[in-house]
């Protein structure tokens, strides 16, 4: 690791002015990607900006049928949460499934969304439940937010404070996990809203997205029979060592039938 | 006098201190005026060094030196292992050097070492060394390094081959295949795995100016070994000048038998310098620096008679042995490997073939289980696959082949002393339920699961080694072991052994024997191991060797104590030595109730007032040297199941029983935690494990846990485990050893499990590590076959 500058701001304000000065610095904001990466001199930022100390960016709010995450609120908070657990509780269950017991207690909801890696979870669930991205300067829909591998809509000097999450009528998330990493090698968010149903997916290409055809189907009928299979083209999704292309394709169609599964409960 | 401590469940000693904390391994050893070390390494699988300029580092802050290979001209690292092909001609033994010599032959291959005051200007540093590559093309695959116009790594080596080398009578083994009424044959490839100890590598030099001496502490399996090789081979030095300390060890799995390249540049870099020199292994550097294990490429067949009787195996292996001749990769595929193709059956005649080859990878060498999981695997899956064929029952072919009279001439060298192999098989059929499996298959079915179940009866040749039949076999150094038991004036007791532990628990194993047969309290006996400046000698810790050999070692010096005990206490209680009986810690004079302990005894021997000094000296310290006549056979039968959704490939472990034999033992629950990590380590190289080389770059795929597999407590069952003793024939103890069982065993048993459940598609075969990818795959690969 190189050697670099730590500040821990208390107000949002004194985070902004720190990282309108730092141009090679680097937001903190749980550090469970960005400090593996210094560790391997992969990333040498000169300065980090840990927003830890911004009060104000933690905790989770209910206001009517929505619930607002704040930004530095670890996993393992949503995991927990009462209202979250009541409310929404595939986003509990996928908060609850991410990384081990450590990376759930540092991880941030924030630092994940805003990171956009492509085998992270909580991408699944901010697109598949259709959620709000809350920054300093505005309100990013899911559907306008992830752009493409590590690439969000954020620009500089920008910085997430709150994911706002809409309740649904039923939502599931299941994920197939790399045997190695044990990140998403696919994960599958599924959620029936009023506004018809949503699938997200996440590990399988360079950015969480959309399954379009399996929400048509299962807008149509909301059952595990109804997901149809081989809707993802291959030449369009990640290959690697654990998975190609086709597999990844296939584990799409099981595991969005296994997240109606749990969703409907059976 | 104490209850019997040999078979008691003692916790470990040991534990203590690694659980708090308070162990001290390699990096925790800080010296003073310490400098630290980072290596500069290729990044390229075969390259020319064109030149390497070190200015810029030299200039760098705190940089205190920067050597490459011009500067660091010693020996090359020795193979301990000479092997003669079967044109007679001694294997191909090209220059191993520790700092690279005009060429780098893998990705890792150490280049240039920079040392500096600290560990961050150190890595600065090395960022700034500039190497000019010529880069050449690569061959890292075992079956494509013989290929023609494959690249060629070593001018002495044409055709990239090291030797080819067979055992067994090859004309009478296609005479018993002539005769056959059925063959089975397979392809198996035994997959490359990368060792991952939990403690990387780690080595820190010291020279003294003062007597022109160095010491070197090491994360090593073996002191004395590392020592002799690099004193006499490498750099010449004279042995008694060099100390060689491996204090706590963080697990070796064979990966730190070796001497490594690290270890001499930084003891000799220590003398360039005058200040000791630190060098920690990285994570990801161990990956690209460690000796790696397996990856053997192999057709069997298996001649039976219409009942299934073996009549002749045939075997050719293609063995790949990495970029160089790592401490004991020569023997691996040969010596520790064909001799155990009998198994646990009376295969008349058996021929092997096996040719050793370099490529562009990491050096390959012994890991936990060495040849023998090769081996095993061979064996234990054609033989299931011959009971498929035959239409038997796994079980009942196993059983009509055993070998049944002890002892055993194998028709592959080895005599294997004792066993029972029926004890072994049945219990673990009736632990593992089998009677009750296609019950549980049928509830799978109904899930839409496919369940299997598969068999390894597994054996290996452990206690390495009579050192005689090392040396005819090729080995260039004893195999023996060395012990020292040293009474204490006032009756507690210190042993010194040349075994070395490194997560096994010998300081409480071998304390258990000793305090056993001192009637000491458990408490009253350290273990001293790992310095050689401490201990008489010592051949190291590997091939499940400590217990049947540094344990006798121990055994016979404690024989030796307790025969001078005798001298003393006749004098002591005036009466002849050889009315003296002896049990656990107490002198009797025979037929009266008079009696001496140990403590008393050692006492005398150290306060000789009233002491027979004309006839015996003073002192109660004794050591012994202890080379086994014979090496030991466990053995034992696993039975595995497992549960397989094709929808995703993934496979469950649902049950893994293993019945071992390892003779006596010492301390059950230690024993326990053997065969479990053993186990794991098994399931690792089946079910997950697989080191990947990219086969036009030649670059490591698996180098790090993001795509290496390391089998986690998820992957794994609650393990059932039992024990059946035969005991060792030739040892007092009558032990075997265990360390490296379960990581032979498990493998087959797993593959023998997965392919029972894919026998629906008509799959025999699938390759290591049956990832879900792999599975998925080979099912949707068997399904089209089918369909079209």
């Amino acid at each position: 690791m190189h050697a670099f500058s730590y500040h821990k701001p208390s107000t949002l304000g004194d985070a902004l002015s720190l990282v309108a000065k730092q141009s090679e610095g680097k937001i903190l904001a749980g550090g469970q990607s960005l400090v593996q990466a210094m560790k391997l001199r992969l990333a040498s930022p000169t300065d980090l900006i840990d927003l830890s100390g911004i009060k104000d960016l933690a905790g989770i709010k209910v206001e009517g049928s929505s619930v607002t995450i704040g930004a530095m609120t670890r996993h393992a908070d949503v995991e927990n949460n009462a209202d979250v657990k009541k409310m929404i509780p595939a986003l509990a269950r996928l908060a609850g499934g991410i990384g081990d017991r450590q990376v759930r207690h540092m991880g941030t909801i924030g630092g994940s969304v805003a990171n956009s890696d492509p085998a992270a979870c909580y991408p699944a669930a901010v697109l598949g439940l259709g959620a709000t991205i809350v920054t300093n300067k505005r309100k990013i829909a899911a559907d306008d937010f992830f752009k493409g591998l590590f690439e969000t809509a954020l620009e500089t000097g920008e910085l997430i404070t709150a994911v706002t999450f809409p309740t649904v009528k039923r939502a599931g998330y299941i994920k197939f996990k790399n045997p190695a990493s044990r990140f998403a090698l696919v994960g599958v968010f599924v959620a029936e809203t009023s506004g018809g149903v949503r699938v997200a997916v996440t590990g399988a290409a360079s950015c969480v997205f959309r399954a379009t055809a399996i929400e048509k189907a299962l807008t149509a009928k909301f059952d595990p029979d109804a997901v149809p299979a081989d809707t993802i083209k291959a030449d369009t999704l990640n290959a690697d060592l654990h998975g190609s292309a086709e597999y990844r394709a296939h584990l799409i169609t099981v595991m969005a039938k296994r997240a109606v599964t749990q969703a409907v409960g059976k | 006098m104490n209850a019997p401590l040999i078979g008691a469940r003692i916790e470990r000693k040991e534990d203590y201190r690694f659980l708090t904390g308070a162990g001290q391994y390699t990096d925790d050893v800080t010296l003073p005026g310490q400098t630290h070390a980072v290596f500069v390494r290729s990044p390229h699988a075969h390259a020319t060094l064109k030149s390497i300029d070190k200015s810029k580092a030299l200039k760098a802050p705190g940089v205190l030196a920067v050597f490459t290979g011009e500067d660091l001209k010693v020996g090359g690292l020795p193979c301990g292992w000479l092997i003669t092909d079967v044109n007679g001609q001694p294997m191909k033994e090209p220059v191993h050097p520790s700092l690279a010599q005009g060429k780098v032959r893998h990705v890792g291959d150490q280049v240039a070492v920079v040392i500096a005051e600290t560990l961050d200007q150190a890595q600065d540093a090395a960022g700034l060394v500039e190497v000019d590559y010529g880069v050449l093309p690569s061959v890292t695959s075992t079956d494509k390094a013989r290929a023609k116009g494959a690249p060629q790594l070593h001018e002495i080596a044409p055709d990239n081959t090291c030797y080819v080398w067979a055992i067994g009578d090859k004309a009478a083994c296609d005479a018993a295949f002539s005769k056959a009424a059925h063959v089975t044959k397979l392809d198996l490839v035994n997959n490359r795995l990368i060792p991952n100890a939990i403690e990387p590598r780690a080595a820190n030099g010291m020279y003294s100016r003062a007597d022109d001496s160095y010491t070197l502490y090491v994360a090593s399996q073996n002191p004395h070994v590392e020592r002799l090789l690099m004193t006499a081979f490498v750099l010449g030095l004279p042995e008694h000048k060099v100390r060689v300390v491996a204090p706590d060890v963080g697990g070796g799995f064979g990966s730190k038998i070796y001497l490594y390249a690290e270890d001499v540049v930084v003891t000799w870099a220590s003398k360039q310098i005058n200040r000791p020199v630190k060098w920690t292994c990285e994570r990801s550097e161990s990956f690209v620096s460690d000796a790696h294990g397996r990856d053997h490429v192999t057709t069997v067949e298996l001649a039976m008679d219409k009942d299934g009787k073996f009549l002749g195996m045939r075997v050719k292996t293609t063995a790949n042995v990495g970029a160089y001749l790592s401490t004991f990769a020569s023997c691996v595929p040969t010596i520790l490997y064909a001799t155990l193709l009998a198994g646990q059956y009376t295969t008349p005649v058996i021929h092997c073939e096996v040719t050793a080859v370099f490529t562009n990878t990491v050096p390959v060498d012994a890991y936990r289980g060495a040849g023998r999981p090769e081996a095993t695997y061979v064996v234990e899956r054609v033989v299931e696959q011959a009971a498929r064929e035959m239409k038997l029952d796994p079980a009942e072919i196993r059983r009509r082949n055993f070998i049944k009279t002890f002892p055993y001439q194998t028709p592959v060298a080895l005599m294997y002393d004792t066993g029972d192999y029926e004890a072994t098989l049945s219990a673990a059929i009736k632990m593992a339920d089998v009677a009750g499996f296609p019950a549980r298959r049928k509830a799978s079915e109904a899930k839409g699961k496919l369940r299997g179940l598969g068999y390894a009866a597994y054996i290996e040749a452990c206690g390495i080694a009579p050192s005689n039949i090392a040396g005819a076999l090729g080995a260039r150094a004893g195999l023996f072991e060395a012990g020292e038991v040293r009474m204490h004036p006032t009756g507690s007791c210190t042993v010194f052994t040349g075994s070395h532990s490194h997560g096994q628990g010998h300081e409480t194993t071998f304390a258990q024997v000793v305090a056993d047969r001192l009637g000491l309290p458990i408490e009253s006996v350290d273990i001293v191991h790992g310095d050689t400046s401490k201990i008489l000698f010592g051949m190291g810790t590997y091939g499940s060797r400590s217990i049947a050999v540094g344990g006798t070692a121990i055994y016979k010096a404690l024989d030796k104590i307790i025969a001078k005990g005798k001298k003393i206490a006749a004098h002591l209680m005036e009466a002849a030595e050889t009315d003296i009986e002896y049990d656990r810690g107490v002198f009797k004079v025979a037929g009266t109730d008079k009696q001496k302990t140990i403590g008393e005894v050692s006492f005398a021997a150290y306060v000789p007032h009233n002491y027979p000094l004309d006839k015996l000296e003073p002192g109660l310290n004794e050591n012994a040297f202890y080379d086994p006549t014979n090496f030991t056979f466990p053995a034992g039968s696993y039975v595995c199941e497992v549960e397989i959704d094709p929808d995703t490939g993934v496979t469950k472990i649902e049950k893994f029983t293993a019945v071992d034999d390892f003779g006596n033992i010492i301390n059950p629950m230690i024993v326990e935690g053997q065969v479990h990590g053993g186990l794991t380590q098994g399931i690792g190289q089946a079910l997950l494990e697989g080191c990947k080389y990219d086969p036009e770059s030649g670059q490591l795929i698996t180098g790090s846990y993001m795509d290496y597999t390391m089998p986690r407590a998820d992957d794994v069952p609650n393990y059932q485990v039992d024990t059946r003793v035969t005991a060792c024939t030739h040892n007092p103890l009558g032990v075997k050893g265990c360390g490296e069982a379960g990581a032979i065993g498990a493998p087959a048993a797993l593959m023998n499990a997965i392919t029972d459940a894919l026998q629906v598609y008509g799959i025999n075969d699938l390759p290591m590590p049956a990832s879900p990818q792999t599975v998925w795959k080979t099912i949707q690969n068997a399904k089209q076959k089918k369909a079209a």
